[in-house]
């Protein structure tokens, strides 16, 4: 399952995409193709589509299920036998973690932090298979996480202030 | 929320974003990467902060589509790194960065099982992750174990074990033995009792994966899976946190029921009825609401209990309130919905037989495809395709020519394919079918692959009634202004062939004809040229009496192409032209050209191989197993038929009349029989060489129609009367039924093989039958060569050995099909068990295309086969010689008939006969002595003695006396080479005089057939 991102801009039709991959054959297609090739290809494919038109398009043998959100397009791509809805609540379902961790998320906040979007993609989806569906859950664990990482840099800070005030 | 943001990577990103154009954002990078690259050569003065910042700078950089061709060692490193804030960092641009492939993985291989088997579950957590995402087949074998347990571990948290199952799925798509353990579908029934959803969930995916490889094993699975959907479905006992807009984890009821898809039936009943409580309640349940995402949340349910009902094929009740539900969504506002609906009425095409009840929303499928929307386009036009039949074929069709008008450029293809497949198989009547054909071809010209008017063309050459049609129908269409070139490559053909038939129409006259033609060909490619020359050729040779005026038009614009730069145009015209000037043989040549071999429509074909678009595939996939096609289509019944693309080089042929058949023995051959000038393939000197001829140019498509050879027919007569004479026990009879013809003689060729041990069998147009074979002492060993000459494949291959009672022979298994240009060798083991002139017949049928054919051959494993040229001393032959005093061991017979040759030459045949000539025993210098030895399994080895006087004033006449110390090998060998004296062709029977000396009676096994005729021949 190939999950990417991006958004409509004037020169750049991509702003930046997350890959998993996880069957062979498609990381074998993706090999062959480059990544960027890929994502201009699909961007093509999903920003000609107009408003109010289903979720789903047809892609070189997949389905790629995508949702726009404002400016910002989420995209996976699919067997041709997956269940399309669910995978589409799967995109939903990481928008409203992104919402809720960054309140209120816009493009900015995901261009300026897109480590934070893989650390919580990855509580979401694993192997290209959904995870955790409980936010609840999710939004614990990302916690736990930057918790981890705020006390490693105060000790780092605090080390640092002793070794400084040692030296004086 | 804390922002603990990394000031140097966000000043970056804006610099980036604040690039003006793609020039400057290269700048910005190059310079970015030549910053980075320099603090990486430098690593002590690298702070961990500093670290982390430049490989997130890296990823940024990869992100945007750079090549970021250095540091990945970093990112790996980091993952070594004994703080959570680098090891995290670590590990997600190494699974960014890295293929599964990477050789740097190997290096973090260590790290990464150490963090697993670890105790920091935050650590477990990262390293699971990884893996998960890019563990390749190394991952799997050293990990499977380790992550296996975590997945078990009863003191793990949830948080490390729903990652232990999605990581365990990731290595078992990489190497399915990892679930080889014994008790392994026990412990995955245990995880189906997981109270925690996170888990359940993760399991339910990995179970997915393992039951869709085999289901066997996960029975005890089953009762589980419905327990839990039963759970879900009833709201039981399902924390808050787990629904989503109010519905309990719908992904986890999908995957439990995609699990339950994997089952064929389920037995026990109570467990049934249970699922199907639920299901019906699903089915009836969901309702559509204003809230999108609980729509798409509780539709993604329903979708998939459809799929489920569909597959357990429950009570018919279900089944039709399944198809109302879909004949309800394709009709709503919502897309996604009138999308899904589509889809799943296609699907369910594929598995019950619910075609009538889908037909009642025909006409809101038709609507479908006028939608806005490209992507239910497709899907009504699959489903419009897959529930076709001959009953609505004629609507569909025309609704798909209505709206090819209309199509996206990216359709048509697709869409005329799929129109043309259709009418090929559900027409009603032919002449609607080249309407069909024709509108396709006039409205969407440039997305009508050849392989369309090619089938066409081979309809209309198949089907008398259909040629006058079909010739008005293209004229119709070239009256038009604007005339599409497919269009006139068909009209052409089809006019070249079939104008004579309009002839007596108004506006239909050759000379019309013809000038209605050659108005196009200045807008025509060079492609199209050279058909519009055969039409013309053909049009001339129809006309009667010969019209002057239209004949130099004609021969002009042949001139004119005389010269013409393109070497097919050039080749046409020059043939042409000096057949026309022939007169006569131009008749023959330029006749109606044969019916085609009936094949297996191309069209199909290509549709059921086509990879492009496998949306499409699963509807022609549907097609193509529903066998319904209507009588009038008989294309199906001969699927063997021309392996690869048969339409494209049997056209290719049928275009090109004369100037192929030079190279191409085709359906042209009688033409080319006829007509001396040109010479033929069947006219080469037959080849020894085995596989010259299998791998010489020839490219016989089809069978030729029934054309029997004159010269063939001489020569099968010829050879009847050699085996009259030859009176071998078993002749071959040549199947004089069979319109296939032997190349070369048959007869020729096994002689020629009784001396030699390898050379051909038997060829024909399709076949050769080389033989190569070991002698050993009573043993022998032969291979037959089977090689198909032709580029189709030659099936129902059938090879009985007619044994005939002195030898044992066993041939290997003979497969019924020969490939294209293959040649398969079949073992054969002999062993003689005592002397006999009798021989083997190999009884050799095969079909090719529709014509069996079935040849019996004789087998070169003669008598002669079995001896062993010896020399012996004076001494040695005359004590012998004296101790065999009279018959049955020595017989002596005075042979008329000879076939005179000098002394020398006599020799020579014996000794090719492994008997040897022992020169200088006999004084007289006009006889000859030779000895040999003789194996057979009763007897081991025998020694032979053979005399032979000749009279030189006679040289027709000799006595020859054998002795051995076996009686019937005395006779036997007497009588063989006595055969090989006596002239062949012409030498009567009768000629032979009865033995002087007493004959003893041959030993005859009263069941054997072969031996009884051999027995009452000699």
């Amino acid at each position: 399952m190939v999950f990417s991102l991006f958004s409509e801009g004037e020169n750049k039709v991509l702003c930046w995409c997350f890959f998993y991959v996880t069957l062979a054959f498609i990381i074998l297609m993706l090999y062959e193709m480059h990544f960027e090739k890929v994502i201009r290809e699909l961007g093509g494919v999903i920003l000609s589509r107009g408003p109010k038109l289903c979720n789903f398009v047809d892609w070189r043998g997949f389905k790629v299920v995508y949702k726009r959100y404002a400016s910002l397009y989420f995209c996976m791509c699919i067997d041709q036998d997956d269940n399309e809805l669910e995978v589409l609540e799967i995109i939903h379902h990481f928008v409203e973690i992104l919402d809720r961790y960054f309140g209120s998320v816009c493009e900015l906040d995901l261009i300026f932090n897109f480590h934070k979007a893989y650390y919580i993609l990855d509580e979401l989806l694993l192997a290209g298979e959904l995870q955790e569906t409980s936010k609840k859950t999710v939004a614990r664990l990302i916690a736990a996480q930057d918790s981890l990482v705020e006390t490693a840099k105060e000790q780092a800070s605090s080390i640092s202030n002793i070794i400084a005030q040692a030296t004086k | 929320m804390t922002m603990h943001g990394m000031r140097g990577l966000s000043v970056f990103i804006s610099d980036v974003r604040n690039c003006q154009n793609k020039d400057q954002e290269r700048l910005r990078i190059d310079k970015e990467l030549g910053n980075v690259r320099n603090r990486f050569k430098n690593e002590k003065g690298l702070t961990p902060y500093e670290k982390k910042k430049y490989v997130w700078k890296m990823l940024y950089i990869y992100m945007l589509g750079y090549d970021v061709d250095f540091g990945h060692m970093k990112a790996v490193s980091l993952i070594s790194a004994p703080k959570y804030p680098e090891k995290q960092v670590g590990y997600i641009v190494t699974s960014c960065l890295l293929n599964e492939n990477h050789d740097f993985l190997r290096l973090a291989i260590n790290t990464v099982r150490n963090d697993i088997i670890g105790r920091n579950e935050t650590f477990q957590c990262l390293a699971l992750t990884m893996v998960g995402n890019i563990g390749g087949r190394e991952f799997a074998e050293s990990l499977a174990p380790d992550v296996q347990k975590l997945l078990l571990s009863s003191s793990c948290r949830p948080l490390v074990r729903k990652k232990a199952a999605l990581c365990l799925l990731r290595l078992y798509r990489k190497n399915p033995d990892i679930v080889n353990v014994d008790g392994w579908a026990d412990r995955m029934a245990q995880l189906l009792d997981e109270r925690d959803l996170g888990v359940l969930t993760s399991s339910m995916s990995l179970l997915v994966a393992l039951v869709s490889n085999n289901h066997e094993a996960y029975w005890s699975c089953l009762p589980k899976c419905v327990k839990i959907l039963e759970r879900l479905a009833r709201n039981q006992d399902v924390p808050q946190e787990y629904t989503y807009y109010g519905i309990p984890s719908p992904w986890l009821q999908v995957k439990t029921m995609r699990v339950l898809q994997y089952f064929p039936t389920i037995e026990d009943p109570y467990t049934r009825r249970t699922l199907f409580e639920v299901l019906q309640r699903i089915l009836m349940g969901t309702d559509v609401v204003k809230n999108v995402n609980k729509n798409n949340a509780s539709h993604a349910v329903l979708f998939e209990a459809l799929a489920l009902v569909m597959h357990l094929d429950a009570e018919k009740e279900m089944m039709s309130q399944c198809v109302a539900l879909l004949g309800k969504f394709i009709a709503v506002r919502e897309p996604n919905i009138r999308y899904l609906g589509l889809e799943n009425m296609t699907r369910m095409l594929m598995v019950t037989d619910v075609q009538e009840i889908i037909k009642r929303h025909q006409a809101q499928i038709i609507t479908s495809l006028k939608d806005p929307d490209v992507s239910i386009r497709r899907r009504a036009l699959d489903l419009l395709y897959g529930m076709c039949d001959v009953t609505n074929a004629k609507d569909i069709v025309e609704e798909l020519l209505q709206y090819l008008s209309s199509a996206d450029f990216t359709m048509r293809e697709e869409l005329s394919l799929k129109a043309a497949i259709l009418a090929e198989k559900f027409a009603p009547d032919l002449s609607w079918y080249v309407d069909v054909i024709l509108q396709l071809i006039d409205k969407a010209g440039d997305f009508i692959s050849d392989d369309i008017w090619f089938r066409v063309v081979q309809f209309v050459t198949n089907n008398d009634d259909l040629q006058t049609y079909a010739a008005a129908k293209v004229k119709e269409y070239l009256d038009k202004p604007a005339v599409h070139e497919t269009m006139v490559k068909v009209s052409a053909y089809i006019l070249g062939e079939y104008s004579h038939l309009l002839a007596r129409r108004p506006g239909c006259s050759p000379k019309e004809i013809f000038s209605l033609l050659h108005e196009k060909l200045p807008t025509v490619s060079t492609t199209t040229i050279p058909i519009l020359l055969s039409a013309y050729a053909k049009i001339l040779m129809h006309i009667h009496p010969p019209d002057q005026e239209l004949q130099s038009q004609i021969w002009a614009i042949f001139n004119k192409y005389e010269s013409c730069i393109d070497a097919e145009i050039q080749q046409r015209a020059v043939e042409y032209l000096a057949l026309c000037q022939r007169g006569a043989p131009l008749m023959d040549i330029l006749a109606e050209m044969p019916k085609f071999p009936e094949r297996k429509s191309s069209l199909i074909k290509r549709a059921e191989y086509s990879e492009a678009d496998t949306a499409e595939q699963s509807a022609i996939k549907l097609r193509s197993q529903q066998q319904t096609s209507n009588a009038l289509v008989v294309t199906d019944q001969h699927p063997a038929n021309g392996a690869t693309s048969p339409i494209s080089v049997g056209e290719l042929s049928l275009v090109k009349v004369p100037s192929m058949i030079t190279s191409e023995n085709d359906t042209s051959t009688d033409l080319s029989q006829q007509n001396g000038a040109l010479s033929n393939v069947d006219t080469q000197p037959p080849s020894a060489d085995l596989l010259s001829d299998i791998l010489g140019p020839l490219a016989i498509e089809g069978p030729p129609g029934a054309t029997v050879q004159s010269e063939h027919n001489a020569i099968s007569g010829l050879e009847g009367g050699s085996d009259a004479v030859d009176g071998s026990a078993i002749v071959p009879v040549e199947e004089q039924t069979n319109t296939v013809q032997p190349i070369g003689n048959v007869a020729e060729r096994f002689h020629a093989l009784c001396l030699k041990d390898s050379g051909v069998l038997y060829e024909d147009p399709y076949i050769q039958i080389g033989i190569k074979a070991e002698w050993r002492g009573h043993h022998g060993r032969l291979v037959l060569f089977l090689g198909n000459k032709n580029t189709a494949p030659v099936v129902s291959v059938q090879a009985i050995i007619l044994t005939p009672a002195h030898l044992k022979m066993e041939l290997s298994l003979v497969p019924d099909t020969i490939p294209p240009r293959a040649q398969v060798q079949c073992p054969l083991e002999v062993v003689n068990l005592r002397p006999s002139r009798d021989v083997a017949v190999l009884d050799f049928s095969y079909k090719f295309g529709t014509n069996m054919v079935n040849v019996k051959l004789r087998l070169p494993a003669v008598l002669n086969k079995f001896l062993q040229p010896i020399q012996v001393t004076a001494e040695e032959f005359f004590s012998q010689w004296r101790s065999l005093s009279g018959p049955p061991l020595k017989l002596q017979e005075v042979v008329r008939g000879v076939k005179p040759m000098p002394l020398p030459e006599m020799a020579n045949l014996l000794n090719s006969f492994r008997i040897m000539i022992c020169p200088g025993l006999d004084p007289n210098p006009n006889n000859l002595v030779a000895s040999t030895t003789f194996y057979s399994e009763s007897m081991r080895a025998i020694l032979c003695l053979v005399r032979i006087e000749t009279d030189p004033a006679d040289r027709t006449q000799l006595r020859m006396t054998l002795a051995s110390g076996d009686p019937t090998l005395t006779f036997e060998l007497k009588e063989f080479i006595k055969e090989q004296l006596i002239s062949i062709p012409t030498a009567p029977r009768e000629a032979a005089p009865a033995p002087a000396a007493a004959q003893p009676t041959p030993q005859i096994p009263p069941n054997d057939p072969a031996a009884i005729l051999a027995g009452l021949l000699s």
